[in-house]
């Protein structure tokens, strides 16, 4: 372990009452008018747009991307999403579609969502999905060793991934769900950040609850600290259960507030999520026509 | 010293940059609310106009505009006040069991409730508290006074078991402009349901929720003279205070005038409770939650402006974590929002007055004269009305004014200390006990360290939390006797 991570096993302590009340007062932001559409397209261009199905084809994932592609084309000025998120056996037909975009292409790696593999499959999986050409890896934690007090085993573990990465970049998957207590939803951000995650990630959204917003809050807090200490940026991805332009507004407002301007770019925050970019254009469109349209006139995927 | 100054936070620490690019477009409240431009004085059931024919304006402080005007009450009108309150005294009130009394306490409190959206407006206009507070705060808590108070009209043999309570009679009550509404009902519930009858006096610069309110009580069909309210300024206030048929004095204000009140009454046979200043320590130990305590400094100095007297003025923070918490608190208040009242998303509105705004420059001014350092949020403010930053003093000391005097405003004056012992030694380390925080995750710290801080109320882990059910009230010059709670009926009664 590095010398940065000698702090690992003082987390600081979260009271659960206080983020409650932190985030309670955070949702009574009013976003309206300009502010309002500003945000949606933030919103929209953080989003990594996902299917993590057993039954993805490469006929889904081609429509997914051409999704990513084309949002909405009869509303002007939308940014594209910030990435594609897929399996690994996927990520070369993603790639393909995706060429010269901009559009970022993710995979979830090292026995996603359980995790529940030897180190050397888990290698072998983000070696492979790197090699088809992912830009970003999204690795879950082994939340057994996690809540078995193992933590070296799993910042190792971490640190090995990170290596195999090599140039894409590494999200680390906490699935806060599993984990109980905002303790440990702290001390594993601070686990995962020194060791050296790019973003840190609420949820797979494979086990409920997903991503929630006192969670969320504690790790954006998390990142600030290790801002603080180590002058690195990290980034944050809430993923699960995140649908309504409504809710992507109130976490955008809770990333304002704790972060501030330099974290409001894709680049150091996106969003997990599947059905949540329709929601939001369709508030764009009832913003631009004083409508609401029914969902068939938004292309599902 | 030198050490602490070291330990500042510097500009090269990596801190994260509110001036964002995306920004909150206004989202007000809508203000259509019924404003008559003229209030009389509420006198035996009825608007009446003051005996003397004189008016006084009250304004919006979030603008300077004139709302409305209401009645000066002289003497003459204290007197008919009283009058009527001992007529619907030895007539109806005293007389009438504890089970009607009742009835008519929840009705107005279910009328508050009908009309909270209303009320909170006008309250963030005449008061300048942010339509947040207003809103979540002031309305609901004081429609749950009443409906508590309600409830003891008729158990009253249960609160104080074996023995009879009395009412005492008239109940001179003084209210100030902070809570101006919540006040009101601070005050009025527990006399209703104890039987007195009253004569309520708002403060000068935040009459109008109070005159709504006597609105409410005649639309709740009170039996004439039960409440009155009448408006006016320290001369009105000194009338009511010695007023020879009033039986009961309750005062929540200043300790300066609190003192003259006591003084007043020392000759006479008058009951009296008085709640007043504070200066109380917010105590952050090492061990604690930080950002949830640095959210805890938050809500105890800048809710309602710092315009309470049980906020958490004084910033007591241990050394081995001070830069850590300043840093935080800093990057904390730049987020807040300063600006107009009945915008939903502002923190921090108007300052209650010119006079109180003009108070809290000149220490400002003061603390930095004496040495501590002070730093505001870069945050805009309006041009026109009462408004003032947020602020913090680094590097202040017990032996400072701003330490020792209560400021009334959005300032902390932030200390540091060593050892738990130092903690409490410097929390009361102060005229005032009203009020206390203490912030550590260890249960057997909260213990140890609350019971020995002088202070009516302190809070553990969170603060400025209140509820009907608990006692409110300070040790030394903060004031003496309990508002809210069963403790809240005894300023009211007479044992036998």
């Amino acid at each position: 372990m590095p010398a940065s991570a000698s702090n690992l096993f003082h987390s600081p302590t979260i009271d659960q009452v206080g983020v409650e009340e932190r985030v309670d007062r955070l949702q009574k932001r009013s976003i309206k008018k300009s502010s309002k559409v500003h945000a949606l397209k933030l919103a929209l261009s953080m989003i990594d747009l996902t299917t993590l199905e057993g039954a993805d084809s490469e006929g889904k994932v081609r429509q997914l991307c051409s999704k990513a592609r084309h949002l909405h084309d009869s509303l002007p000025d939308l940014p594209h999403v910030a990435a594609v998120c897929v399996y690994p056996m996927l990520v070369q037909c993603a790639k393909e579609e995706l060429q010269g975009t901009g559009i970022k292409i993710a995979a979830v790696a090292t026995g996603f969502p359980s995790g529940q593999y030897p180190r050397s499959t888990k290698l072998a999986d983000t070696r492979f999905a790197v090699d088809q050409g992912a830009d970003e890896i999204d690795m879950v934690i082994s939340r057994g060793h996690f809540l078995a007090g193992e933590y070296a085993y799993v910042f190792d573990e971490i640190g090995a991934i990170k290596e195999a990465c090599g140039p894409a970049h590494l999200k680390v998957i906490l699935e806060t769900g599993e984990l109980g207590p905002l303790d440990a939803v702290r001390k594993a951000s601070d686990l995962a950040m020194h060791a050296g995650a790019d973003f840190i990630k609420t949820s797979t959204g494979k086990v409920q609850p997903s991503a929630t917003q006192p969670v969320t809050l504690v790790m954006l807090e998390a990142i600030r600290d290790f801002y603080y200490s180590t002058g690195k940026k990290i980034g944050m991805k809430p993923a699960g259960g995140i649908s309504t332009a409504k809710t992507a507004l109130q976490y955008l407002v809770m990333l304002r507030e704790t972060l501030g301007q330099d974290w409001l770019t894709p680049d150091l925050y996106r969003i997990g999520a599947s059905r949540l970019a329709n929601d939001i254009l369709m508030q764009l469109m009832k913003e631009q026509t004083g409508a609401y349209q029914s969902g068939d006139y938004f292309s599902k995927d | 010293m030198s050490d602490l100054k070291q330990k500042l936070p510097t500009k090269n620490t990596p801190r994260a940059n509110f001036a964002t690019t995306w920004s909150y477009a206004p989202a007000p409240e809508s203000a259509k609310v019924t404003i008559a431009p003229r209030y009389d004085l509420f006198i035996n059931g009825k608007f009446v106009p003051p005996v003397k024919g004189k008016y006084f304006t009250t304004i919006n402080p979030a603008n300077e505009n004139k709302l409305s005007e209401v009645g000066e009450a002289s003497a003459d009108d204290v007197n008919k006040a009283v009058k009527a309150a001992r007529g619907a005294y030895d007539k109806v009130w005293s007389k009438m069991p504890g089970r009607e009394r009742g009835k008519y306490i929840y009705r107005i409190a279910r009328i508050l409730q009908e009309r909270m959206r209303e009320l909170a407006i006008i309250e963030s206009m005449d008061g300048g508290k942010p339509i947040r507070e207003s809103r979540d705060v002031d309305l609901p808590l004081a429609a749950a006074h009443f409906f508590y108070y309600a409830g003891w009209a008729d158990k009253l043999e249960y609160a104080f078991p074996g023995r009879t309570a009395r009412p005492l009679g008239v109940a001179g009550q003084i209210i100030p402009w902070n809570f101006p509404l919540l006040m009101a009902a601070w005050k009025i519930a527990p006399a209703l349901a104890t039987g007195n009858t009253v004569v309520l006096k708002p403060a000068e610069t935040t009459p109008l929720t109070a005159m709504k309110l006597a609105e409410i009580i005649r639309d709740a069909d009170l039996p004439p003279g039960v409440v009155n309210i009448i408006t006016g300024a320290g001369e009105t206030g000194a009338a009511i205070v010695n007023h020879p048929d009033i039986d009961k004095i309750a005062f929540t204000g200043s300790t300066e005038v609190g003192k003259i009140i006591q003084k007043s009454l020392a000759a006479s046979k008058k009951h009296f409770s008085l709640e007043l200043g504070g200066k109380a320590a917010n105590i952050i130990f090492e061990d604690a939650t930080i950002d949830q305590a640095v959210e805890g400094i938050i809500n105890g100095i800048f809710f309602n402006q710092g315009h309470v007297c049980c906020a958490g003025s004084r910033l007591l923070v241990q050394e081995s974590i001070y830069k850590t918490v300043i840093d935080k608190l800093q990057d904390r208040m730049q987020t807040l929002v300063v600006g107009d009242p009945l915008d939903k998303n502002t923190d921090i509105g108007a300052i209650n007055s010119r006079a109180q705004l003009e108070k809290i420059n000149q220490y400002l001014q003061i603390g930095q004269n004496e040495g501590a350092k002070l730093w505001q949020t870069s945050c805009d403010i309006p041009d026109r009305g009462y408004f003032c930053r947020p602020a913090l003093f680094l590097s202040a000391t017990q032996s400072h004014r701003i330490t020792q005097e209560e400021i009334f405003g959005p300032v902390v004056a932030i200390q540091t200390f060593r050892t738990p012992a130092e903690a409490i030694e410097k929390a009361n380390n102060t005229p005032y006990g009203l009020s206390g925080g203490v912030w550590t995750d260890k249960g057997s710290k909260i213990f140890k360290i609350t019971t020995k801080i002088q202070a009516g109320v302190i809070w553990a882990n969170t603060y400025n939390k209140f509820d009907p059910s608990s006692p409110f009230g300070g040790y030394k010059e903060s004031g003496m006797g309990r508002e809210g709670g069963l403790h809240g009926l005894l300023p009211y009664v007479e044992l036998n």
